[in-house]
């Protein structure tokens, strides 16, 4: 399996093609934030306000401090894709079966 | 389909992490068994390949948007309790590091997405190609309609949950605590989504990606089924 380069070359030609995501408008349906209510239905239902602040995440929608929208979404998609391919590869690595990697050479 | 925190009671987000937990930990048993050290790159990359094909917003007739998720495709080269791992760490990192999902849902969009999404997939796929060779249509045909039926029955289930929010969830005047839209509405706004977007963009990425590997890296998809289904 010496062909991995190149698919790791496709993930990042997708993560500078990413901001095609950002075409459609609007969110997802039920994505909406909790302002939105106001406008949709007059109130913010109290749970969702309550709730809906918990975790505020460093790169909220994709977007990064300072960058603008296209941009800082490319470098979201970048971050991400290191970020989920490090966490799997720890996780896959500790699990991974260790007679069956010796069996196969 | 990444329910943000706020739309489900705290109740509900409980129960999905209670239905989740059990598949995590079995999924983390299977891969002891199966995942290898040639594998473990590979879930790696389609992880995040899913991670990165959720960016793909597609429009919504409505004003929404819906986008292809990928666990069928990993669940079809990886197995499905690879995709259950993957899928849970991509949206895993997308909550805590991009705000899409919500923590306290987390629990929930895993059940949706990496669970019953690559399972139902993988299931459909299985029905169609069997142990088809990767030479037959059967196969990339049958793991874009896994695709297809895994990303709306995922859908279903997120529709689901939304909906029921408001029976269960409410002041004593009726006024809803958590997502005001009942199950009428829900449903047939998210499988509308699903069903005409979202699921066919699913369906042509899987049959895109394994048509690609086939043609360009033949020799891996043969390792990785010797590799997996030894």
């Amino acid at each position: 399996m010496k062909n991995l380069k190149y698919l790791w070359i496709g993930l990042a030609i997708l993560a500078i093609l990413s901001p095609i995501g950002l075409m459609a408008s609007g969110d997802a349906w039920g994505e909406w934030g909790a302002e939105a209510f106001k406008k949709m239905l007059g109130f913010v239902p109290a749970g969702l306000a309550k709730f809906s602040g918990i975790w505020k995440a460093p790169l909220a929608d994709y977007s990064v401090p300072g960058a603008g929208d296209a941009i800082g979404y490319i470098l979201s998609a970048f971050v991400g894709i290191l970020l989920v391919a490090l966490a799997t590869w720890l996780i896959g690595r500790a699990l991974s079966n260790r007679e069956r990697k010796d069996a196969k050479g | 389909m990444h329910i943000p925190d706020g739309y489900l009671s705290p109740q509900t987000c409980g129960v999905m992490y209670a239905a989740s937990a059990p598949f995590w930990y079995m999924a983390a048993r299977k891969l002891k068994k199966t995942l290898t050290s040639k594998t473990v790159p590979l879930l790696s990359i389609f992880s995040a390949f899913s991670f990165v094909i959720m960016m793909f917003n597609a429009p919504v007739p409505g004003g929404t948007t819906a986008h292809a998720i990928g666990g069928t495709l990993i669940a079809v080269l990886l197995g499905p309790w690879a995709a259950v791992m993957g899928v849970s760490a991509a949206l895993f990192i997308q909550a805590i590091f991009f705000g899409d999902g919500g923590i306290l849902a987390f629990g929930a969009n895993a059940f949706n997405m990496a669970i019953v999404l690559p399972f139902v997939g993988y299931g459909v796929y299985y029905l169609i190609a069997g142990k088809a060779d990767k030479e037959s249509p059967r196969y990339w045909i049958g793991a874009s309609i896994g695709a297809y039926v895994g990303i709306n029955a995922a859908a279903l289930c997120a529709a689901i949950e939304f909906g029921i929010q408001p029976l269960l969830f409410h002041t004593a005047n009726g006024t809803p605590l958590y997502c005001p839209y009942g199950l009428s509405q829900a449903i047939p706004a998210m499988m509308l989504a699903h069903l005409l977007v979202a699921g066919v963009v699913e369906a042509v990425v899987t049959g895109g990606v394994l048509v690609f590997l086939k043609k360009s890296m033949p020799a891996l998809l043969s390792d990785l089924r010797k590799e997996v289904h030894a």
